[in-house]
């Protein structure tokens, strides 16, 4: 095999793979990345057996072939090459080691052979829709910070995809929560998402979908099977194992009745909580909302330390209320709301309370009372 | 100088040897003996003493308290001492030194309902109980002399007799003016002493003792300080606190005023614990995975069942391990809330474990949690399962209060009794 790429395209590319390879590999091979070279094309795959990213760049090639080396090592030579070099990467068929020039530097990796990299077979997609790399991004960035990492509740581990709504305005729904705090964001149904069955996507994954998406108004063709996900952005392709799990039944916990509505300015909001959390401790990351009237008064005692509080101006009617939360839950929160005021909707100091935009656009929040 | 008898407190005239009244010898004498109020009581080979107190055939005999060859001495009586017996010393060189020693397994609950009576007796003393341990304590009895008709040393001894004759254990006493100097005044008159340290002597005392007399100074410490010159306490004594404290920073500080005999510090009759922990040391080095489980399991029940005792939680959980070849390994996680369910303990211990288990052998596994928290704070509801966790627990809890602690089990933990 013997390939000449761009330095700045190969390191984009080994970019978009080299991620899903652990850095803590028992197994020799998957610390690997798969070189592949053909027609005018060098494709490069990375895998941890979870998830699996290929990628394809344009390559002039001399005689084809394929072989794997270390994805780190090879990440790191090439960001350390000089923009603008030629690299030509060349391996004999009779020594496991590949070549990697540029200029007038050389190295030589040692290699393993390519029959041994393991194939994620990504079998028979059932559903496939499309979506704008913006819609995505917004599904997984509204709900991605609610996963939770608690392992012992592994179907937590992810965000929980399916289609709900109505016949009329069906949706495609995104949920994740941690049993603390729960977050959704649902859009239009993408024509051939209908009647896909509820899958749960994996931290992991999701967090690479959202790094390789770069063009906000590119076009994401989303493959779905019982097991399987497939994502393919460009000439980059994610495929990733669901999670084997049944997601709670999360609709009940979502308050249809809260009567008690607290309207913020999000901005003066967060930073009042913000300021009067400082003085909470590691582990008791409470703030206590009194609300009486048109005020709110934040207020956070730690008995090591001290105790603070601010008063805001708020939207409010309804009786007086004392309700504590986690600060951070709360901040959390309002990094997504967009618009300039946020609703909560509460009942009593012990149920779950709904936040959201005053206008909504798709994004619902709930978040789990502490005791203050 | 004042003096008085410890048996039957009457005052002594200062020549005396014996008591007037009941012709006792234990007479105690000391200048500042009427205005000394900081004490450290500690029992006498407690868990050796109890044992001892319940079973009269082993009165004459060694007794050593610890668990099997690989545990280690948790108390050794007086006899089993005059072999060369420690406290901690692993029981195979124990037995060694002393192989006709009696090994009586403990029985902790019989042992804490004992200091549990010890501990009610001091607060008929004072209410400024600080604990140490099961069997030791500050008290802190500035003021008290109205309340008592006595002074504070007199009440003490009168302390001391009626635990002897109400529990049939003996204590030492350590009085003086404050805690460092009071425990170290309990160790000088043990077993069943009383022992007087008084401020203006403390200097003159403390200073032929090795710089690793003072608590805190190890091994290590011990080597710096000498390396700079500073062998005996009389070294620290000739330095100055400023010069202590350029080179040393706080810690200087902290010697240069305990060699002195000074200590400022208040006994904390409410001092709250930082951790609550259990630990076991096996009988045979184990490298399995499944097998540490199991007693990780039961670790983590006995922790949950200690913080639910005491009203507590904690959101951190430490998994310690000692390897064969006594390397400490400690691995902590924090949790979203503070817990004390034995559920939530383990799961999070169990992770620690799985990556500390890549087959070394290990001869001591502990759990612990600490940053505690009030039990109001302690596994808050959840959106997805609500308080099932804990109720779940609950249920078994109640079982286990009505028909004991073997009527439920965890599969995990669940071991065969097969009649072979």
């Amino acid at each position: 095999m013997k390939v000449t790429v761009e330095r700045s395209e190969l390191l984009k590319s080994l970019g978009h793979v080299h991620r899903v390879v652990e850095r803590r590999n028992t197994i020799p091979i998957l610390a690997n990345v798969l070189l592949q070279a053909d027609r005018a094309k060098l494709s490069l795959k990375a895998t941890d057996l979870d998830v699996e990213v290929t990628d394809a760049i344009a390559a002039e090639v001399g005689p084809g072939g394929s072989t794997t080396v270390p994805a780190h090592m090879l990440f790191d030579i090439v960001r350390k090459l000089p923009e603008g070099a030629q690299i030509v990467l060349e391996s004999s068929g009779d020594r496991a080691a590949l070549a990697i020039r540029a200029g007038r530097t050389r190295f030589t990796l040692q290699t393993l052979p390519e029959s041994d990299f393991p194939d994620l077979a990504p079998g028979d997609m059932t559903h496939t829709f499309t979506l704008k790399a913006a819609d995505l991004k917004r599904l997984i960035d509204k709900t991605q910070f609610a996963i939770s990492t608690e392992e012992t509740r592994y179907y937590l581990n992810g965000i929980y995809l399916h289609a709900a709504g109505t016949a009329k305005a069906p949706t495609l729904r995104a949920v994740a929560t941690d049993g603390h705090r729960l977050a959704q964001m649902e859009l239009e149904l993408p024509k051939g998402a209908d009647g896909m069955p509820g899958i749960i996507i994996p931290r992991k994954t999701v967090g690479e979908v959202q790094r390789l998406i770069e063009d906000p108004d590119a076009e994401i063709l989303v493959e779905i099977s019982s097991g399987k996900i497939r994502f393919t952005i460009g000439p980059t392709i994610l495929t990733s194992k669901l999670i084997d799990g049944t997601f709670p039944d999360y609709a009940r916990v979502i308050p249809v009745s809260n009567d008690k509505e607290l309207v913020v300015d999000k901005k003066e909001f967060a930073e009042a909580v913000d300021r009067v959390s400082t003085v909470s401790s590691e582990r008791g990351r409470a703030v206590k909302l009194s609300i009486t009237g048109g005020r709110l008064l934040l207020s956070v005692t730690n008995p090591d330390s001290g105790s603070a509080n601010e008063e805001l101006e708020v939207g409010y009617e309804a009786d007086p209320l004392d309700i504590g939360f986690n600060s951070r839950y709360l901040l959390d929160i309002a990094a997504q709301i967009e618009s300039e005021a946020a609703v909560l909707k509460l009942a009593d100091p012990g149920s779950p309370t709904l936040i959201q935009d005053k206008d909504p656009r798709g994004a619902l929040y709930v978040l789990m009372p502490m005791r203050v | 100088m004042p003096s008085f008898c410890r048996d039957c407190l009457v005052d002594a005239s200062p020549q005396a040897t014996r008591c007037a009244s009941c012709r006792s010898p234990r007479l105690l004498r000391h200048d500042e003996l009427a205005s000394l109020a900081i004490a450290h009581v500690d029992c006498d080979a407690f868990y050796a003493t109890i044992e001892k107190r319940d079973d009269p055939s082993l009165a004459a005999e060694p007794v050593i308290v610890g668990g099997g060859k690989r545990g280690v001495v948790a108390a050794a009586c007086y006899i089993a001492r005059t072999y060369g017996v420690r406290s901690a010393m692993p029981m195979f060189e124990a037995l060694r030194l002393c192989p006709n020693a009696k090994v009586i397994r403990p029985n902790m609950e019989k042992y804490a309902a004992v200091g549990r009576e010890v501990r009610q007796m001091m607060f008929a003393l004072t209410p400024l109980v600080e604990p140490l341990s099961i069997d030791e304590a500050f008290l802190d009895l500035s003021g008290t002399a109205r309340l008592h008709g006595m002074a504070p040393a007199k009440a003490l001894a009168r302390f001391a007799a009626d635990v002897e004759q109400k529990l049939k254990i003996t204590v030492s006493i350590g009085l003086s003016c404050n805690k460092f100097l009071a425990k170290i005044a309990s160790d000088l008159d043990k077993p069943r002493g009383f022992a007087v340290l008084g401020a203006s002597e403390a200097p003159a005392f403390l200073a032929p003792k090795p710089v690793s007399f003072i608590f805190g100074v190890g091994k290590v410490s011990a080597a710096r300080y000498a390396r700079d010159g500073f062998h005996r306490i009389a070294d620290l004594q000739n330095a100055s606190e400023v010069e202590l404290m350029r080179r040393y920073g706080e810690e200087g500080r902290r010697l240069a005023r305990l060699a002195r005999g000074i200590d400022t510090r208040c006994v904390d009759a409410d001092r709250a614990p930082k951790s609550v922990s259990s630990e076991t040391t096996f009988e045979r080095d184990i490298a399995d995975f499944r097998v540490l489980e199991r007693i990780l399991w039961s670790l983590s029940e006995d922790v949950a069942a200690r913080l639910k005792a005491k009203e507590l939680s904690g959101l951190t959980v430490t998994l310690k391990l000692k390897t064969a070849d006594f390397k400490i390994r400690s691995r902590a996680r924090s949790l979203d809330a503070p817990t004390q369910l034995a559920h939530r303990i383990f799961t999070a211990a169990r992770g620690l474990l799985e990556h500390a288990a890549d087959g070394t052998k290990y001869r001591l596994l502990g759990v612990g949690l600490s940053s505690l928290a009030s039990a109001a704070q302690a596994d808050p509801a959840d959106l997805v399962d609500g308080r099932r966790a804990a109720q779940a627990e609950q249920a078994i809890d109640d079982v286990r209060a009505r028909f004991g602690d073997d009527a439920v089990v965890r599969g995990l933990a669940f071991e065969r009794r097969d009649k072979s």
